[in-house]
């Protein structure tokens, strides 16, 4: 085990992936020359030369386009979308084509590529720089979607995505590139659609993903302090979703709140607490609570930033409720 | 062109317009049902086009794309199959008229989405760069396609990144119910290659000779020099843009004018002219593409319609790196295989009698 940042797990992903097959190709604003937005591709240029790490317009219907094609005829290409803001300008080719080719072709076609980039709130980015698009893309079917949250996750998750035949959106976190971890050492994957408890506790359930994990488990050591147990289920591959160990924690904790960084209104987490409240209705002692952004756009004003965001204290407060304290 | 090429071509012309003809026949009918473009009028742009290929080339389409899958070779019994929505189609019932592949055949469809596969053309041009083979890929579209920002995107990066992509304007004047005069600042589309350093050129798109000597000329620089060009072939559609389109736009004798440069009668003249076939000859071909459409109509009527079970295979790809015990609470996952589907191989058409039309040397 070494310990290293997500930033440094996800560049060796894609360092590793490249030198183990030369299908594997790399294309995007800034990867190259500039050494990466958010240095993610940091030292791949000089390693593996211009034809597998291009630089590109500012076009994303381009640059998806082109790595969905490569895709069709089998090579193996890594989208980098600086952020997936200005991934709403490449969603026809995503939605229209790489999700569906296989289905309108009657199983003819595979699309083995993956659109990574971070999505999310940054710092004071404002409106159009903090979204969070997980739901968007979650609900298409054809698309498998990846949020980790942890170097170790995203190493792994990375990696699958990478060798996997299917098209993958992997959702980074821009607040998350600099947090530390253990990371195994040498090969290893985790496989796509595999959740994970990621904090054991006996009196709550909370489901979280990508940054709000980070958030949910704030808020956990707060409850610990008031002798609350939380357990955390992240499912890290929310398209296909492994819901079985978020079902069994619920069973065992009779409570659930799902934590998402995206708007309430046909958000992910309203997915999970429809699964939850059909398979585990009667292990259920209180509704199933959500915690979400504001439904609003994202302010500029650290303060309404502050506000808009899931914070530790809602997750305390939400847990609380459904413990009736 | 020699003569078994220029009648393998005239074969395959006619074919597509009986095809479609008949198409029109069974959507009145009911049994082909959604959007139906015809490809009438327009037949010699993509068999000219698509004589120019190798066998290891690749093509993409827009959805007026039955004519390039016949072109290219296809089997017109699945197609037909695929139109009416039965099992045995070309894409297992999934697809219908505007989405017809062939993967053994390089043929990536069939694309619904106006311009949507132009990037996708230039992504098969970057993989085959990538890999480092001369292969060339064409890219046919309408003249509706040049305004939407997907053609500049690729045009652009095509150009940059010298990928082989051959892109094919086929400008039928009408996007839709639009003429181009009311679309477009620029009357001559071809000239659009200039912001982009593409070499480029107009073809009358009624002509098979003319078009397939642009084509020609296109795939050996994409093929040698690994440059892309845009072509602009002048084209027009008899029918309107779909099944349910009256053409209310257009008046009677400018249809009728059209009709007057019809591309397959012109080359059968040529064909005679140059004692490569007779008249008598060219009717007995007729009837002998009648009758491989009437067989593959029959094939279609005795084919199954799709099984619900089907319904959920064909989403995903099964791999080692999904978690699949974890995940086939989804039927879609639970569906999936791990092989891509191969279009199942039918015993060759044989014509009821053997037709004579070329003129024996």
């Amino acid at each position: 085990m070494s310990v290293i940042t997500m930033r440094e797990a996800l560049n060796q992903a894609l360092r590793e992936e490249m030198a183990r097959d030369q299908n594997v190709f790399l294309l995007g604003e800034e990867v190259g020359a500039y050494q990466g937005a958010y240095k993610i591709t940091q030292g791949l240029l000089q390693e593996f030369g211009e034809w597998r790490v291009r630089d590109t317009p500012i076009a994303e219907e381009a640059i998806a386009g082109v790595a969905c094609g490569a895709a069709f005829i089998g090579l193996r290409p890594i989208a980098e979308m600086m952020t997936f803001n200005f991934a709403l300008l490449a969603l026809d080719i995503i939605v229209n084509h790489a999700a569906k080719y296989r289905y309108m072709s009657g199983g003819q076609m595979r699309c083995p590529m993956v659109m990574r980039g971070p999505s999310g709130a940054a710092a004071q980015v404002a409106a159009q720089h903090s979204q969070a698009f997980e739901s968007w893309y979650t609900n298409i079917p054809g698309l498998v979607v990846v949020m980790p949250s942890t170097p170790k996750d995203a190493k792994g998750l990375l990696k699958a995505a990478i060798r996997d035949d299917n098209p993958v959106i992997f959702m980074e976190n821009e607040v998350l590139y600099n947090i530390k971890g253990e990371v195994p050492e040498g090969d290893y994957f985790i496989p796509l659609g595999s959740s994970d408890v990621k904090r054991e506790g006996k009196d709550l359930t909370i489901v979280a993903w990508s940054r709000s994990v980070v958030t949910a488990m704030e808020a956990a050591k707060r409850l610990a302090a008031d002798g609350i147990e939380a357990e955390i289920v992240d499912p890290r591959t929310l398209r296909p979703l492994d819901d079985q160990p978020i079902f069994d924690s619920v069973r065992k904790t009779n409570r659930c709140i799902v934590v998402e960084e995206g708007w309430r209104i046909a958000g992910f987490g309203a997915e999970i607490a429809d699964r939850v409240q059909r398979e585990c209705f009667d292990a259920l002692d209180a509704p199933v609570l959500r915690v979400t952004s504001a439904d609003v756009p994202m302010p500029y004003a650290k303060t309404l930033e502050k506000a808009y965001l899931p914070q530790p204290e809602k997750i305390v407060e939400a847990a609380k409720r459904v413990l009736y304290r | 062109m020699n003569k078994d090429e220029a009648f393998r071509l005239h074969r395959q012309m006619l074919l597509i317009r009986r095809f479609e003809e008949r198409c029109a026949q069974l959507y009145v009918e009911g049994k082909i049902g959604g959007f139906l473009h015809l490809y009438i009028g327009q037949e010699a742009v993509g068999v000219g086009a698509i004589s120019t290929m190798r066998k290891d080339d690749y093509l993409i389409a827009y959805y007026r794309d039955h004519g390039y899958s016949i072109a290219r070779g296809t089997d017109i019994r699945p197609l037909l199959a695929e139109l009416c929505g039965k099992a045995t189609g070309i894409s297992r019932g999934k697809g219908g008229s505007m989405h017809f592949y062939d993967m053994p055949l390089g043929n990536f469809g069939g694309d619904g989405i106006v311009a949507g596969h132009l990037p996708i053309a230039a992504g098969i041009g970057y993989g085959i760069r990538l890999r480092g083979t001369d292969q060339v890929c064409l890219c046919f579209f309408g003249d509706g396609a040049v305004h939407e920002g997907a053609f500049h995107e690729a045009l652009n990066v095509s150009a940059l990144w010298n990928l082989p992509v051959v892109y094919i304007i086929e400008n039928n004047r009408y996007g839709m119910g639009t003429s181009l005069d009311r679309a477009s600042a620029v009357k001559d589309l071809y000239l659009k290659a200039s912001s982009y350093n593409i070499p480029s050129c107009e073809v009358n798109g009624m002509d098979i000779m003319a078009m397939r000597g642009a084509v020609e000329e296109a795939v050996n620089l994409a093929r040698k020099e690994k440059r892309p060009t845009l072509i602009e072939a002048e084209t027009y559609r008899y029918r309107g843009h779909s099944m349910s389109d009256p053409g209310k736009y257009r008046s009677k004798e400018e249809v009728e004018e059209m009709m007057r440069h019809d591309p397959i009668l012109k080359f059968g003249k040529w064909l005679v002219e140059k004692g490569y076939a007779t008249q008598a000859g060219l009717d007995s071909l007729d009837k002998e593409v009648i009758a491989e459409v009437d067989e593959a109509q029959k094939f279609t009527e005795q084919s199954p319609d799709p099984s619900p079970e089907s319904l959920f295979e064909d989403v995903y790809v099964k791999t080692p790196y999904i978690n699949l015990p974890g995940v086939s609470s989804d039927p879609a996952w639970a569906a999936a295989v791990e092989h891509d589907r191969i279009p199942e191989k039918y015993p060759p058409f044989v014509p009821p009698k053997p037709a004579a039309a070329k003129v024996e040397a």
